[in-house]
């Protein structure tokens, strides 16, 4: 029986607009109905429908209103959590008349519904926490006026490279004195682990699957041009998912660091391509871990495992690609390290520097002090709460996780204590870039202690215009819709990109990068070295924040 | 910035010169310290080359402790020098400077150079330490054949106050520098020439990347490693580290400091070897602005540039006596008879040698290696 109020019991279970996190904002005034939104928008969040509508008009010079009902073709968000608006924007890019545009509801009730099935929601991107972070936060204060001069970040020559690679301690160093000039003692037989001299930005780990083919090969071809053409040694991590078969017999290869992660994915085809490659790759990286989903594993969802995604990855097609959070073959961190670590350098006779990833944790100085006593381990790559991904759960992304810059610090200044910060590079990762200042936040890395840092996110954004942003937006990754052709493997949308376009961009903000990186150094009056640990240039206007890093305050 | 006037002859000097010489150059230090090395030691001290001379300042409460202490330790003094006081008003007098010969302790007469260096190291340190809080024992060197003079004030004031003028203290090798202070408090420590274990150093200008040279030299296990009152401490630390600990020949000092591009190592025949120091002595390259100037153990001097020249330097002379400076003035006041013409003005790959006698002067070239 109904209600005597004439109330529908429906309704109590529909969801109004409110709850959602992006509402669309449409201009019936504006909008012609060409149809061009509903049709690009990647998740069917808005519809053309039709209204009956009661129309006053007056027409002639004396007002005279009269009324008509007929229908109308309208845009319309539905109330559907599966077709959520994601806030990408891409009507807003299509419209014609800017007559469409989402906007952030900060009062949705989002992470309340998005669970149907009982399934977790499950998405790409950064954790969404849109507020200045730590390394945005960081100053550098020592500007050299009339003591000690400042360099001219113009005139004069900055080095600003990096090594990659396990070195020695000077006094372990095999040379031998002959006529006043040191040679190096063969007969010493020691061991010189591989060093390469890099650009101190890494391209973090992505691989091929999870981007789509012209950003990859976007991406590639920038760093080819990056190393051939402006000197800049940029490499690349290619994240687990393989390398293309060409890419791995041609002389790029040593442009690129190559992941082998819990799935092995890809590792097959690099194995059979060993004894047909004419260059070795600038590193290996083991990942243990990822930044943006501490404890969680890799995921490629099915729709992406395409034909070429599944050869390359030595894979059946259209099937879930999953990586388990742990090496399953792993039971302790000394095995990890002495049986990944050695048999992948083995596997290059000794000549490509091996090295893990975590994630950043309140552990990672205990996996730092092993690696610091396997004379094999060639780096430590540290990857912070804001990292990306192209698919987690999103309790991983927003919940778990830690830090980079406390992370960094600590495991630099343990490694100061035992004398071994110099044989041990750390690399940083996570946020870096996430308001923009990729150069910025490398310095302050720097400063603070990491060799090198490597960015993911940053690279999609400004080479590609990836829309997601920290306030959930857009974040499809995972679903293989991304709209802007970036981590999908779908034909119609990745046509959009032109790997050309990333490619140009990719060198472009490198450029850019490598000037605003000798614009900090130089009033500091570094630029034959890094200022690695130079921790004296850094101020923080928060008093605790400066007492973790060990950083002074200033107000 | 600081001025630096070094002297190496192969007759013995006073003092005195390289303070005219530093008068010269009176618009660049402040009064905030002066310092003066001497080795290679004449007049009273040339009969006592093999033994150990502490040198130093202390109270009166502090030269008890350091009696004491050194007693402890087995040494025997066998001779003290003190200056001769004289009231100027600008410079407030401390109870005792001194400069102390010391016999051995009976179970080390017979050991290695290197035990016997260690010994006197941390004997030093430990008075450096026992003193430090209230300043009643300050003491910078301690070490056969050398001596260390430092006080705050004006060189030529410290001069009239020590009355070097009328002392018999003489060296075949003096370094002195006049302080410009900076960044750092007036400390007594603070001020250069630097020595360590026969390696001594002195420097004008800053140093940039001091937090992470200090770090490196600090957790490489070595006693000595300490203090750091001043950011230039780290030169004479380097030089120690490369040439005594490490046993790499003089002119690597040049390679750790100031290392070159890969474009430029490969044409280095040690190539190989350069590469690999550049590596692992990675955190000890400077970025100066610096020109240092420093000697070693058996008399040779030196001066090197940072590795874009921007700080000034120059060196000449004539056979037999050479002086290293910062600025060519104090060249003119002590030697003006040389050719002047063949002053040398060290750029950013040279490193200028004068081997001990002060016969010669040789440029090294990084490039040419």
């Amino acid at each position: 029986m109904e209600p005597a109020t004439g109330i529908r019991l429906d309704y109590n279970h529909q969801l109004s607009l409110r709850e959602f996190p992006y509402i669309i904002r449409w201009r019936d005034d504006r909008c012609k109905r060409c149809g061009n939104c509903t049709a690009v928008c990647p998740v069917k969040a808005i519809e053309p429908t039709v209204k009956v509508k009661r129309v006053v008009q007056s027409e002639g010079p004396i007002p005279t209103p009269t009324t008509t009902r007929g229908i109308t073709h309208v845009i319309e968000q539905v109330t559907d959590m599966e077709r959520y608006c994601t806030g990408c924007g891409t009507c807003t890019l299509v419209c014609p008349n800017e007559a469409i545009e989402p906007e952030f509801n900060p009062q949705n009730k989002f992470l309340h519904y998005k669970n149907k099935g009982g399934e977790g929601y499950k998405r790409g991107g950064r954790r969404n926490d849109p507020s200045i972070s730590t390394l945005d936060r960081l100053k550098f204060t020592r500007i050299s006026m009339l003591t000690d001069p400042a360099l001219d970040a113009g005139r004069h020559e900055f080095r600003i490279r990096t090594l990659l690679g396990r070195i020695l301690p000077p006094d372990e160093l095999p040379l031998k004195s002959e006529n006043g000039k040191l040679v190096v003692d063969r007969e010493s037989k020691r061991f010189i682990p591989p060093v390469r001299e890099i650009y101190p930005i890494i391209i973090g780990s992505m691989s091929v699957g999870a981007l789509s083919p012209p950003m990859w090969e976007g991406l590639a071809m920038g760093v080819a041009y990056l190393n051939e053409v402006e000197e800049m040694p940029v490499v690349m991590c290619t994240g687990e998912g393989g390398v293309p078969p060409r890419l791995l017999k041609s002389k790029y290869l040593k442009y690129f660091i190559i992941q082998i992660a819990s799935g092995y994915f890809g590792w097959d085809e690099i194995i059979h391509s060993l004894p047909l490659m004419t260059e070795d790759p600038a590193g290996v990286e083991i990942k243990y871990g990822q930044g943006a989903k501490p404890g969680d594993g890799g995921l490629l969802m099915a729709q992406k495992v395409i034909k070429l995604i599944a050869q390359i990855r030595g894979v059946p097609q259209y099937i879930d690609l999953a990586s388990p959070p742990t090496h399953q073959t792993k039971y302790s961190i000394e095995e990890s390290v002495m049986k990944m670590i050695q048999s992948m350098s083995m596997a290059w006779g000794f000549r490509v520097p091996v090295f893990p990833k975590i994630s950043g944790t309140k552990t990672a100085r205990a996996v730092l002090n092993n690696l610091a006593r396997n004379p094999y381990a060639a780096a430590l790559s540290i990857d912070g709460e804001d990292g990306g991904t192209g698919a987690a759960y999103n309790v991983s992304l927003d919940k778990m996780g830690h830090p980079i810059a406390s992370n960094i610090r600590e495991c630099y200044l343990d490694l100061v204590r035992q004398g071994k910060q110099n044989e041990l590079p750390l690399i940083a990762a996570g946020g870096i870039g996430k308001k923009g200042n990729l150069a910025a936040n490398a310095a302050a890395l720097i400063m603070l202690g990491a060799s090198a840092v490597a960015v993911g996110k940053y690279i999609m954004q400004s080479t590609a215009d990836c829309f997601g942003y920290e306030n959930n937006r857009c974040n499809l990754c995972n679903t293989g819709k991304c709209p802007r052709g970036i981590t999908t493997q779908d034909p119609k949308l990745y046509r959009r990109l032109d790997s050309d376009k990333v490619a140009e961009r990719l060198v472009e903000v490198f450029k850019a990068a490598d000037v605003e990186l000798r614009k900090i150094f130089a009033p500091m009056g570094r630029s034959t070295e890094l200022p690695i640990g130079m921790s004296d240039g850094l101020s923080v206007n928060d008093k605790a924040i400066a007492e973790r890093l060990e950083i002074s305050y200033a107000c | 910035m600081c001025r630096l006037v070094a002297i190496t002859s192969d007759k013995y000097f006073s003092p005195m010169e390289n303070i005219l010489a530093l008068e010269t150059m009176k618009e660049g230090h402040d009064g905030s310290g002066m310092g003066l090395v001497l080795k290679d030691l004449g007049g009273e001290f040339e009969k006592l080359k093999g033994y150990p001379i502490l040198s130093g300042i202390c109270s009166r409460k502090g030269k008890s402790i350091l009696d004491e202490f050194i007693e402890i330790q087995g040494f025997k003094l066998k001779y003290e020098w003190a200056p001769k006081i004289k009231r100027v008003n600008s410079i407030t007098p401390r109870d005792y400077y001194f400069a102390r010969v010391y016999d051995y302790p009976a179970n080390f007469k017979n050991r290695s150079l290197q035990e016997k260096e260690d010994l006197l190291m941390n004997t030093r340190i430990s008075l450096r330490r026992m003193g430090e809080s209230d300043e009643s024992i300050v003491v910078f060197s301690f070490y056969p054949d050398v001596i260390t003079i430092k006080e705050v004030g004006d060189p030529l004031e410290l001069s009239e106050f020590f009355s070097l003028d009328r002392s018999g203290l003489k060296a075949k090798v003096i370094f002195a520098q006049g302080r410009q202070n900076t960044n750092y408090a007036i400390n007594l420590y603070a001020c250069h020439p630097f020595f360590i274990q026969g390696y001594c150093s002195m420097t004008n200008g800053e140093n940039t990347a001091f937090v992470p040279i200090r770090e490196f030299l600090m957790s490489r296990g070595f006693p000595g490693y300490i203090g750091y009152n001043s950011d230039s401490e780290v030169f004479t630390h380097i030089l120690h580290y490369t040439a005594r600990q490490l046993r790499f020949p003089l002119h690597y000092y040049k390679d750790v400091i100031t290392p070159l591009k890969p474009s430029e190592i490969e044409k280095r025949k040690d190539g190989e070897a350069i590469r690999l120091i550049k590596q692992s002595l990675r955190p000890l390259c400077i970025d100066g602005p610096n020109m240092v100037i420093g000697f070693t153990p058996d008399g040779i001097c030196f001066m090197v540039q940072d590795s874009k020249k921007l700080r000034p330097g120059a060196v000449g002379g004539i056979k037999g006596k050479y002086a290293l400076m910062s600025e060519e003035c104090g060249l003119d006041r002590i030697i003006p008879q040389r050719d002047k013409s063949k002053d040398i003005f060290p750029m950013k790959y040279d490193m200028v040698i004068v081997p001990p006698g002060a016969k010669e002067v040789k440029v090294w070239n990084q490039l040419q290696g």
